[in-house]
């Protein structure tokens, strides 16, 4: 799931104030299930937007609220294009892939994220969120007795705990369990310690971000130009 | 009235309810500005109730639980404080003041200390001021009719 949290009322308020009407627009797939863009949240901050919008005289502006199925598949913001030509602003309260999903589908349109996207992760308890996994492209969980060290070592590392490694915990924070010894612990028990002996190469990082946005493909689902073929 | 602060008051149906209750059948004198709302329970608020109260112009919001360990829903006033914290946060972030808004424990025998409650949060109110989203009274008493009528209308549809 993608984890995202509200960005500040004010910064909100500073990126719409010019407008005349405003449109807010919540996502009901991931942020709804992080409590940051849902509907609940949505019209939490259309309240919140108004109110203060009204407090720093600009209370001639429109905000109005509404929530899609899910921001990033145009064939739910179709649903939306109808009522979008009544206003003159979008803010959206999906991830930053929505945003921009709206922005491709409405060119004419400023559009304004409303959330911080933090990362992809998993409820931990109720109201916590934590960061399992960095999308790097090329998963090697097998190796690490599935835990990620990318994502839940602070440096990154391939080889095993650094020296900040304290009583599980990392240096970075003291809160932060270490990740190696997440990874030690895990591969003790399923008695897999034997792997480590040998060096861990380095990682193939040209399956990330480092290369530009990426794209799957998958030919035998795609449909468009199926006939001209 | 014109000038009276208005206070809307969340009330739990199992203590703050009945405490308002019995502070009327005790004849007990507090402010008239206290305009009460029921509830199952605090943990059915919303923040987005509070915050419809204040957009509508309510200058200061009471939401009045169980003791705590007295809920009768177990957790449900421990869940409405933290949504009340959280609330405040927002707030003052909006640029209201968080004072307006107070959550009070009480049980169905503390008819005094609703009537207290009543007095201390009006008189806070007041040396706020006025909410600046305040509309003209006759207009604010239409739209707390409103949120009541969309409230028992609420609690109508639960039932069935």
């Amino acid at each position: 799931m993608i984890v995202a949290d509200r960005k500040k009322i004010h910064e909100i308020r500073d990126m719409v104030k010019e407008h005349h009407r405003v449109l807010l627009v919540g996502c009901g797939t991931c942020v709804t299930v992080c409590l940051a863009g849902g509907e609940r949240e949505t019209g939490i901050l259309g309240s919140a937007l108004r109110m203060a919008l009204r407090l720093q005289g600009h209370g001639d502006v429109t905000v109005d609220e509404c929530t899609i199925e899910r921001q990033c598949e145009g064939a739910f913001i179709d649903l939306l294009a109808p009522r979008v030509s009544d206003y003159d602003a979008i803010c959206s309260l999906g991830c930053g892939a929505g945003v921009q999903a709206l922005a491709e589908r409405f060119p004419k349109m400023p559009v304004y994220p409303g959330l911080n996207t933090q990362f992809m992760g998993i409820l931990e308890s109720q109201g916590v969120w934590t960061e399992k996994c960095s999308g790097c492209g090329n998963c090697r969980l097998g190796e690490f007795a599935g835990i990620c060290p990318i994502t839940r070592c602070a440096k990154r590392l391939f080889n095993g705990p650094c020296g900040g490694s304290q009583k599980g915990k990392c240096e970075v924070h003291p809160d932060l369990d270490c990740g190696w010894q997440l990874i030690y612990d895990r591969a003790s028990n399923l008695r897999l310690l034997g792997r480590f002996e040998r060096i861990v190469p380095p990682h193939d990082w040209s399956t990330g971000l480092d290369g530009g946005p990426r794209k799957v493909v998958r030919e035998d689902q795609c449909i468009a130009d199926l006939c001209s073929r | 009235m014109k000038d009276e602060p208005l206070i809307l008051a969340f009330c739990c149906h199992y203590c703050a309810y009945a405490a308002a209750d019995l502070a009327g059948s005790m004849r007990l004198q507090y402010p008239g500005n206290v305009r009460v709302l029921r509830l199952p329970c605090t943990g059915k608020l919303e923040v987005n109730f509070i915050l419809a109260a204040f957009e509508r112009g309510v200058d200061g919001v009471i939401v009045a639980g169980c003791l705590e360990g007295g809920c009768h829903f177990l957790e449900g006033n421990l869940r409405a404080r933290r949504r009340v914290e959280r609330t405040r946060e927002l707030l003052a972030e909006i640029g209201l003041e968080p004072e307006r808004l107070e959550m009070f424990n009480l049980s169905s025998a503390e008819g005094t200390r609703f009537a207290e409650i009543a007095t201390t949060m009006v008189e806070r109110v007041k040396s706020l001021g006025r909410s600046p989203f305040r509309p003209e009274t006759k207009r604010i008493e239409q739209e707390i009719h409103e949120i009541s009528r969309q409230a028992e209308e609420m609690l109508e549809g639960e039932k069935r």
